[in-house]
């Protein structure tokens, strides 16, 4: 770990400037995967600005009947969430797969958004990764790739989001809410938040230098049942190989988002359209243009019977 | 004293507090962070400074350069013990891959530097600023590829082969034959508490604060790596955060804190950092493994063939799979072999019944296959060819005591084997397909010499201290018990001090060896004690009785503490008649578990084992043994990995988020059961280890029982379900 200066800031706005301010510098909120990465190396911010004192900690009902959640709201304080659990069953379950009871206490909404990918080629300093150091090459793509992405991965990186909260976020339409370092705040759909990869995969969402995320908000609950299925090889504690997030209506239409196949949470509008067909229809409009390695193909399989598991709960 | 008859009636038959469940005696300093563990001895020396290991980038080659001038610049540095400036430390007789290379790289991040810091911080920041030039040379990482030309394994100078009778003709005349290829992965430790050690030197003396499971090896590695006197150094490991085989040996942490203590003329504190442990240390080798059975319609074993091929560094030994065909089975035609093929990976060691445990996998998932040709329950088909009383070929033809057929009959009905479908893939309930499998276990039950120092103070309380060690398995209570057997005290009045090199040498803990030798060891020395104090206060040693804290004898009785403070040694060894005997510890393991229809992802749902291993001396803490063998082979078959990227040469998966070790949801409910046996050959005591025991035979239980609730049968270990997926039953 490289030595880095310390500063805690008093307001979104002080932290955005403070940030934008010193080239390297980052914000730190729970600190769970950053200070995992600045302890290897693979992040040596020069300073950190810590957010846990801007406020942001409260879930508040929105006028349309949605939620607004502050970004320092922790995962466990969301999950527990009378109204989350309630309406939007699929974010309860979604967080409560993920990570472990520790972690989730101080996981943060905004730094859950931003936790960065598992691949054990990222996490290997002696290794070529264009995410890690630009233009060093990618030692995923023919090694090895198990837990990595098949489908809007690139020839630079075939990363995944790791992540579980935010693909149930994804299915919820949920927005989030910025401030830039000019004061201007801005909210952006969350599935145009996290880039594909493309020629850049160190640069992972839109957010800009200093940009700080203030809330998260989900619009009025979708109607229908809410699942949140995690594959994975061990019962607990694991990442996922593949998740499905969905909400069902009884008539059979609904959302579907995946995880753990691509740079963002994975929901295609042609996907969403076919879930009254089933889980086939449903994988070949959503991994059409999938490009597996021989290590991860077994993915797409995966979802999809996940998925047909999933349909088959669903009350009609 | 020397053991060499078999045991008689004494007074271990007697037992009042050996063989009784009894908390660990040094529980409350477990739970209450008291227990010393190396990294956390502040106390032992004043000074320390933190020590951070460097790792080579590449797994085979020559360091070119190292740029240290940065790193030696930086805040808080001490010093810096770097490959480029240090002649390579000397080898040992266990380890071939230096610990400390000098410029050639033999694996991937072996120790090239360590940097001395006042904070363990600084020592870390200024680590990142060393640059190394390297370069790289060719290896060869692919056990597949480097199988065919692989020749025998050779084990204690003879080529690890054996061969009864004429194995390719009953093969061949066999009506019912399995033929079959098996693999498992390399798969790491993956304990607890990292290797860690504090060195301090007092002149030309080195004291070693450290964790480690065999304190005399350590010693003599240590003076041969360090070129010195093995009485110059100290050892000192009094608790062990587990091992399961990886800290056999001295490791590079005890070699880099002696060199960088000397170096910053400091006390040296150092752990390895746990990213680096998995290419760093010792592993367990990958396997290919090639059963073939054959057998009469009847289900009578008539060949019994299993080859094994594993890679390892030069000079280094095999992960020898077939070690337990020979001992389970009966049939007139048997062959076994071992292969070892030149890689350049990590060195590969023992781990948790080596050879045995992916054995196992191999063998008894062949003896299912066998079962489901001949249509023979698979508990009936064990138990009909179970060797029983004789072991045909080798030189331990006799058995000493086992009940390996009870083991099964035992375990079948408390487990309720009888609820189980033959037609595989036929239970479902919901959404899983449930499915039971059985395995049988065998492993060896050695014993080696082992000593101990008995004392008693005016208090008359009793002391032990031996060199042997309790790597979370309980040794300190198990001898314990024995000393207050033997001396007659409540268990209350014993102290056990433990793994400090001071103390008479044991036999240290491995291949689960520990118990049956250190508590004879402790035997030995409390029969040397009680002849003292009977001699003492007049009585007659052989005749004497000792109980309640006293002695007694001629109508006469003393307490024991009028003897007056003194100690004494002992040393059990163990005689030549042994050798006549194959001296097991058996058992009957039964798993039923749960797969996802959809998804493929196993679960296991009820486990049970039903041990035979001699005496139990210590219920309590055997069944921890026994759970935690099972535990660590349900991570051998479903998830437990060390993935070899081919192209660099080395364990990709390198830390506990990615090598997934089984957490708690994957977990069920555990049953051990101990079948009340004695055995007369191991020792006075009966009792032989169960450590490694509870890991043999679980992993193939666990791969029939998802064959039997599947259909699917995978010989690809880990049993992950990517391997299911496409022969799932469509949804
Ligand atoms: C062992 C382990 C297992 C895990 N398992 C899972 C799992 O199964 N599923 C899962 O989904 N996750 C898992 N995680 C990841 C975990 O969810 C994340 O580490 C956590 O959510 C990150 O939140 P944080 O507040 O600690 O972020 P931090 O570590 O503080 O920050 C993460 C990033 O977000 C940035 N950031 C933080 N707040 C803001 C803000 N307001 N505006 C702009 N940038 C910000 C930081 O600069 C940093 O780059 C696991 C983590 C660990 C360590
Ligand atoms: S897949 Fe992406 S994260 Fe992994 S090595 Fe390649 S560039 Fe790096």
């Amino acid at each position: 770990m490289r030595s880095f200066t310390y500063e805690r800031a008093a307001s979104p706005a002080a932290a955005a400037a403070s940030v934008a301010a010193r080239p390297g510098a980052k914000f730190i909120a729970g600190g769970t995967n950053l200070l995992d990465l600045m302890k290897l190396e693979i992040e040596t911010p020069v300073h950190l600005v810590d957010v846990q004192d801007i406020g942001l900690d409260a879930v508040e009902d929105t006028e349309e009947g949605g939620l607004r959640i502050g970004t320092l709201v922790s995962n466990t304080a969301l999950s527990a969430h009378p109204r989350v659990r309630r309406d939007y069953a699929v974010l309860t379950r979604a967080i409560q797969a993920g990570a472990s009871g520790q972690l989730r206490n101080k996981a943060t909404t905004g730094g859950n958004l931003l936790q960065r990918t598992r691949c054990s080629y990222f996490y290997d300093t002696n290794m070529p990764c264009n995410k890690r150091d630009p233009g060093s090459g990618c030692a995923g793509i023919n090694g090895h790739s198990r837990q990595l992405g098949v489908i809007g991965t690139s020839d630079a990186c075939i990363a995944t989001y790791p992540g579980d909260m935010a693909v149930a976020m994804r299915v919820l339409d949920a927005r989030v809410e910025t401030m830039r370092p000019d004061g201007q705040a801005r909210s952006i759909p969350l599935g145009e938040f996290h880039r594909l990869w493309g020629d850049t995969p160190h640069v992972e969402t839109v957010l800009q230098p200093g940009e700080i995320i203030t809330h998260v908000v989900l619009p009025p609950p979708p109607p229908g049942q809410h699942f949140y299925e995690k594959v994975r090889d061990r019962a607990s504690y694991a990442f996922a190989l593949v998740s499905v997030a969905a909400v069902i209506a009884p008539d059979g239409t609904g959302r579907v988002a995946f995880g753990g196949v691509a740079p963002r949470p994975w929901r295609v509008a042609a996907a969403d359209a076919a879930l009254p067909q089933g889980a086939g229809a449903v994988i070949a409009a959503a991994f059409a243009d999938a490009r597996p390695t021989e290590d991860n193909r077994f993915k797409i399989k995966l979802a999809e019977r996940t998925l047909a598991g999933v349909l088959s709960q669903v009350r009609s | 004293m020397k053991f060499d008859s078999p045991a008689g009636d004494n007074l271990f038959d007697r037992a009042r507090i050996v063989g009784k469940s009894t908390p660990r005696i040094d529980g409350a300093r477990k739970v209450t962070g008291t227990a010393p563990y190396a990294y956390e001895r502040h106390d032992v020396a004043a000074g320390q400074a933190y020590g951070w290991i460097v790792g080579s980038a590449i797994a085979k080659g020559r360091i070119v350069s190292m740029d240290l001038a940065e790193a030696r610049a930086a805040p808080g540095v001490i010093a810096i013990v770097a490959a480029t400036e240090h002649e390579p430390v000397g080898s040992s007789d266990f380890n071939f891959a230096p610990l400390f290379g000098g410029r050639e790289v033999s694996h991937y991040h072996q120790a090239i530097a360590c940097v001395v810091a006042e904070t363990f911080e600084q020592a870390r920041a200024a680590a990142g600023l060393i640059r190394t030039r390297y370069e790289s040379a060719d290896g060869a990482f692919d056990l597949k590829a480097a199988k065919p030309g692989a020749p025998i394994a050779m084990e204690r100078g003879e080529p690890a082969r054996s061969s009864v009778g004429d194995f390719d003709g009953a093969f061949a005349g066999s009506a019912v034959t399995v033929d079959e290829t098996y693999t498992t992965p390399d798969e790491a430790h993956a304990m607890m508490e990292p290797h860690a050690t504090i060195a301090a030197w007092d002149g030309d003396a080195l004291t070693v604060w450290t964790s480690n499971q065999m304190v005399e090896w350590g010693r003599q590695a240590l003076a041969s790596i360090l070129r010195m006197d093995a009485d110059k150094i100290r050892v000192d490991s009094p608790f062990i955060g587990g091992g399961f085989g990886g800290k056999l040996f001295v490791r590079a942490d005890a070699v880099m804190a002696a060199l960088a203590a000397k170096a910053a003329k400091r006390p040296v504190k150092l752990a390895l950092q746990r990213p680096l442990m998995f290419n760093n240390t010792t592993h367990r080798h990958a396997t290919i493994q090639r059963v073939r059975i054959g057998a009469d319609r009847d289900g009578r074993i008539a060949a019994m063939g299993h080859e094994c091929w594993s890679g390892n560094i030069t000079g280094e030994g095999p992960e020898d799979g077939t070690l337990q065909t020979p001992k389970l089975y009966a049939g007139a035609g048997r062959m076994t072999a071992c292969y070892i093929a030149q890689l350049d990976l990590p060195e590969g060691n023992a781990m948790r019944a080596p050879g045995e445990t992916p054995g196992h996998m191999a063998l008894e998932v062949a003896m299912d296959e066998l079962a489901e040709k001949l249509g023979i329950d698979p508990v009936e088909l064990r138990i009909a060819n179970d060797v029983k009383d004789r072991i045909p070929g080798g030189e331990q033809t006799k058995i000493s005591d086992r009940h390996l057929t009870r083991c099964l009959r035992e375990g079948a009905e408390r487990f309720g084997w009888s609820k189980r479908s033959a037609r595989p893939a036929s239970r479902r309930n919901g959404r899983y397909l449930t499915g039971m499998g059985v395995a049988a276990g065998y492993r060896a039950a050695p014993a080696r010499t082992s000593a101990a120092r008995v004392g008693i103070d005016d208090a008359g309380r009793i002391s032990v201290a031996t060199d042997m060690t309790d790597i979370g398995t309980g040794s300190y209570t198990i001898i314990a018990q024995t000393a207050a057997e033997c001396m007659g005290v409540p268990l209350d009045d014993v102290t056990v001090h433990l793994g400090d090199s001071r103390f008479p040498v044991s036999a240290g803990s491995g291949g689960q060896w520990g118990a049956a030798s250190a508590t004879a060891g402790v035997y030995a020395a409390c029969v040397n004690l009680r002849e003292a104090i009977a001699q003492k206060l007049g009585y007659d040693a052989a005749r004497a009785e000792f109980a309640d804290g006293r002695i007694s004898g001629g109508g006469r009785s003393s307490a024991l503490r009028e003897a007056g403070a003194m100690s004494v040694d002992g040393e059990m060894s163990f005689g030549k008649f042994k050798q006549e005997y194959d001296i097991g510890t058996y058992a009957g393991h039964f798993v039923e578990v749960d797969v996802d229809v959809f998804t493929g992802e196993i679960r296991i749902r009820r486990m049970l084992a039903v041990c035979d291993a001699g005496r139990i001396l210590n219920p309590l803490s055997a069944r921890s043994q026994v759970i935690g063998g099972m535990v660590m082979a349900a991570g051998a078959a479903l998830t437990e990995h060390l993935v070899v990227d081919k192209r660099f040469g080395f364990f990709a998966n390198h830390d506990l988020a990615q090598y997934e070790v089984p957490v708690h949801a994957d977990i069920p409910p555990q049953e051990v059961v101990f079948l009340d046996t004695l055995d007369p050959i191991i020792s006075p005591l009966k009792a032989k280890g169960v450590g490694e025991l509870g890991i043999c035979g679980v992993g193939a239980a666990i791969a029939n029982a998802a064959y039997n609730a599947t259909g699917v049968r995978v010989r690809d270990y880990p049993l992950t379900l990517d391997k299911y997926l496409d022969r799932l039953p469509a949804v």
